[in-house]
């Protein structure tokens, strides 16, 4: 018998009816919802590839049963902004062209979006260690780091006006 | 006159192979070399906007699809540019002297007088309505190349040279659904494969009662011999199954690598093909000898998503989705497997995360394609588990390298002799390989004879085992091992990892022997001009200083390569401390790619390479206990963003003719540089990779 789950995504209500409810977040946001912004890396909360921002906290959503979420405010890498208005982090990132496969960067954006809320100045150091539980395998970790800190800047800048 | 064509030109002569002008405005660029986040193929864009002459806006680059593109094997090597590149300008140039011609004739003036812009003919600067398009009926592009057109020469070069932003990768930083993984076809279902653990192991029972209740949902179980696959229409059910079977299907005849087989010195006295190369043995009479032994361990590639393939056969047609290296070579491998005509098989490219090599992506491909052959009509996508990524992708194989040494009375090589024991690099599909699930199958395909990546493509195991240095003798024997304990095949750079670190930390050995600075050492022993640029340049942004004294904790190291001694050469500054573990502070890296088409994206390549290699040489090691014990991120960790250094790259000569593969070519002199950095730091040499804790201890105590 399916149960069915309300939350928001993205800032839109959504309510999910599953069989099993213990369906992770991530197989719901690509399967049901059709969001395959947030990757599939490793399914043990490992490589950050399946990061999201769950009432503003980075969570790896690829193992959380989707019971856990509801009520609760999702926010992916489709909801930072798109191109046609990207968010500071994601312009930092194509500006300083971070990235080589590309395939880590939703769960990095989310990560560095957590971050930047919460310390809006940090240092080269601190956004590594934020970025520690997100795995690059190609090699591109100055960039996304010099990214981060033009993304820094400019949101400060954009706070001040 | 015809001048001989590039290779991938010389079998894909045909020009439409190459380029299409499809509707007003717009180009279609074709393309072998396939996407893997290197950024080829916005290089290719670049090239084809100036041999064209059209804004890189108005093309469309189509890749690694066997309907259309051209078959250029395999995108690896470091030869997409150098080779693929090549021949992609010198269609396009043709192709562009064919329209000049024809707009010569409508217009009735010489071709002496006409120019383009933008895919727009002047006369003598002025507009003549004529452009690409308008002359495209009349040009006849199904003709094949022939050679006579000239390239544009490099002062009239515009894109090519400047950086260009990736084309792909607006789509990633907007989570757009752009990956494999992210395809979903109407009517598809998802697959597990319940893995065969080793050729010849035979399915002893299946507890389906027992995956069912652990899928919580419908699945549906295919079974063709020992190849066994779990199916369903809900991915997370499917998934769950797949990661329960393992408890609940037994196998016969298990062979599992042993913790004894991890080690490199395990391949030491094991069957072997013995391959000499070079020089005939010298007289060592009378001068000084040096030997010194180096070995790294196992590495995975590590891909950050596990391999997945599409597949849907339909009206006897096969069409596979796949994000290998090679959409051909697939193809007649599946050919093969499946005993289907190559010409019932399509293949397409499709992006995934960065592969570095052979992973599992052609295995998946043909995990879907086996199950889609006994759903007719029913698309199947397979998604490889974590665990079975690690497991099953194949290795790059360990590797012992002895270098043996003559030297002269100023303590310079005479005469170098390395020595070199490895599985093989290759195990591609259709090269020295099958396609795992081929093994499962009642009929398996016999083994392939025992082979490595020829000496003509660069060499597997022999890549860059001979010193670029000026040394009157030098020679190879490569052992190569015949059983090894895992699957082997290609990791960025092959053989040249582990050769360039041995012989490179060996001329730091030298070196010191000789009282000599490691700069001028190398200097001293090498004539090749744009060797000592690298290494003169490399010194200079690292501003080394000779006779820096040894063993205070903090140390550099230097190392130079040209990849395959054929294509870019490097040389990189690494300065690190060392206390218990291993610190990376800065890199410095000169690289001479030759004509560099994107400056930054060549950097980007250069950079991943500088830490990818670092990653392998301070952590990376498969551990085998009871089967392969690296199977996810702990037991198998990599360089995270807080142990990555600083790093400084400089191009230089970047105006060349030529361009000179660079992707993999900073992998060895950055394993080198990161040994001889460690010893300076130490005061004691580490011979052995990965340069874990125990090994600095030990290194320690022993000197």
């Amino acid at each position: 018998m399916s149960k069915t789950f309300d939350f928001s995504v993205n800032g839109k209500a959504v309510s999910v009816s599953l069989d099993n409810e213990e369906t992770p977040l991530l197989d719901v946001l690509r399967n049901e919802l059709g969001l395959m912004g947030t990757r599939f890396g490793c399914g043990l909360e490992q490589c950050g590839c399946c990061m999201v921002l769950i009432d503003g906290a980075p969570e790896k959503c690829c193992t959380k049963p989707t019971w856990s979420v509801a009520g609760k405010q999702i926010v992916t890498v489709e909801g930072l902004g798109n191109a046609a208005r990207p968010h500071p982090l994601q312009q930092a990132f194509l500006d300083e062209q971070a990235g080589q496969c590309g395939y880590c960067l939703s769960g990095i954006l989310i990560s560095a979006k957590a971050l930047l809320d919460k310390n809006p100045k940090p240092s080269r150091a601190e956004i590594a260690q934020a970025l520690d539980g997100n795995i690059c395998r190609c090699g591109s970790h100055n960039r996304i780091l010099r990214a981060v800190e033009k993304a820094a800047t400019a949101l400060r800048a954009g706070a001040a006006r | 006159m015809n001048a001989p064509l590039p290779g991938p030109l010389n079998d894909n002569p045909v020009l439409d192979r190459w380029v299409t002008f499809p509707s007003a405005g717009k180009v279609t660029v074709l393309t072998g070399r396939v996407e893997l986040g290197q950024g080829v193929l916005t290089a290719m864009a670049q090239i084809s906007a100036d041999e064209l002459d059209v804004a890189m806006s108005r093309i469309t680059i189509r890749s690694g699809d066997t309907k259309k593109a051209p078959n250029e094997g395999y995108t690896a090597g470091s030869q997409s540019i150098q080779f693929g590149g090549v021949a992609l300008g010198q269609a396009l140039a043709e192709v562009r002297a064919l329209f000049l011609d024809q707009a010569g004739k409508v217009l009735a003036c010489k071709v002496s007088e006409l120019s383009i812009r933008d895919g727009s003919i002047y006369r003598n600067g002025k507009s003549t309505g004529q452009d690409y398009w308008t002359l495209a009926g009349a040009v006849d592009l199904a003709i094949k190349a022939t050679g006579s057109a000239a390239r544009k020469s490099v002062s009239d070069l515009k894109t090519i040279g400047a950086n260009s932003a990736r084309l792909d990768l607006p789509a990633k930083v907007f989570g757009d659904s752009v990956f494999i993984h992210d395809m979903r076809i109407n009517g598809m279902v998802h697959a597990r494969v319940v893995r065969q653990p080793n050729r010849d192991a035979t399915i002893g029972s299946v507890d389906e009662s027992a995956i069912r209740h652990a899928a919580k949902g419908p699945v549906e179980f295919v079974r063709n011999g020992n190849f066994l696959a779990i199916l369903g229409g809900n991915e997370s059910a499917v998934e769950a199954a797949g990661a329960a079977a393992a408890n609940h299907v037994t196998w016969e005849n298990v062979e599992v690598p042993t913790p004894l087989q991890q080690e490199a010195n395990w391949l030491l006295q094991r069957p072997a093909v013995d391959r000499p190369f070079g020089a005939e043995p010298a007289d060592p009479k009378g001068r000084e000898r040096f030997e010194r032994t180096y070995t790294r361990a196992y590495l995975a590639h590590a891909s950050i998503s596990p391999s997945c393939g599409l597949a849907l056969y339909k009206d006897g047609q096969l069409t596979v989705w796949t994000h290998c290296q090679g959409v051909y070579p697939l193809r007649a491998s599946l050919a093969k497997t499946l005993k289907l005509e190559p010409s019932s098989i399509v293949v397409h490219h499709v992006q995934s995360s960065g592969c570095y090599g052979h992973n599992g992506a052609d295995d998946a491909a043909a995990d879907a394609a086996i199950i889609a052959m006994q759903k007719p009509g029913q698309p199947i996508r397979v998604r490889w588990r974590r665990e079975e990524e690690f497991i099953y992708e194949p290795k790059a194989p360990a590797m012992i390298v002895k270098v043996r040494a003559l030297l002269d009375e100023a303590g310079r090589p005479t005469d170098w002799t390395q020595e070199i024991w490895s599985p093989t690099h290759n195990q591609r599909p259709g090269a020295g390989g099958n396609l795992l699930g081929a093994l499962a199958l009642p009929d398996p395909p016999p083994e392939p004879p025992p082979n490595d990546v020829p000496e003509a493509n660069g060499g597997g195991a022999t890549r860059n085992g001979e010193p670029l240095y000026n040394i009157p003798a030098k020679r190879m024997l490569h052992h190569l091992v015949t059983e090894a304990p895992v699957r082997t095949s290609a990791l960025r750079g092959l053989g040249a990892t582990s050769n360039v670190f041995a012989l490179e930390c060996c001329i730091d050995e030298l070196a010191e022997r000789a009282g000599q600075d490691p700069v001028q050492y190398r200097l001293s022993i090498t004539t090749d001009a744009r060797a000592r640029a690298v290494i003169e340049k490399v010194a200079v942004m690292a501003k080394w200083k000779a006779g820096a004294a040894a063993g205070s904790g903090r140390g550099r190291g230097i190392a130079f390569a040209r990849y395959k001694n054929r294509a870019a050469y490097s040389a990189v500054v690494v300065e690190l401390s060392v206390d218990e573990a291993i610190t990376l502070h800065n890199v410095w890296c000169a690289t001479d790619a030759g004509l560099v088409i994107n400056p930054d994206g060549v950097i980007n390549q250069l950079e991943g390479g500088i830490i990818q290699a670092a990653s392998w040489v301070l952590k990376e090691q498969v551990r085998f206990d009871n089967g392969i014990a690296s199977f996810d991120w702990e037991t198998y960790p990599v360089l995270k963003f807080s142990e990555v250094p600083e790093i400084d790259i400089e191009l230089i000569n970047t105006k060349d003719k030529v361009p000179l593969g660079a992707g993999e070519v900073t992998g060895g002199p950055t394993a080198a540089a990161i040994g001889n950095a460690v010893s300076h730091a130490l005061g004691a040499r580490i011979r052995d990779l990965p340069l874990t804790r125990e090994r600095i201890m030990a290194a320690l105590l022993r000197e």
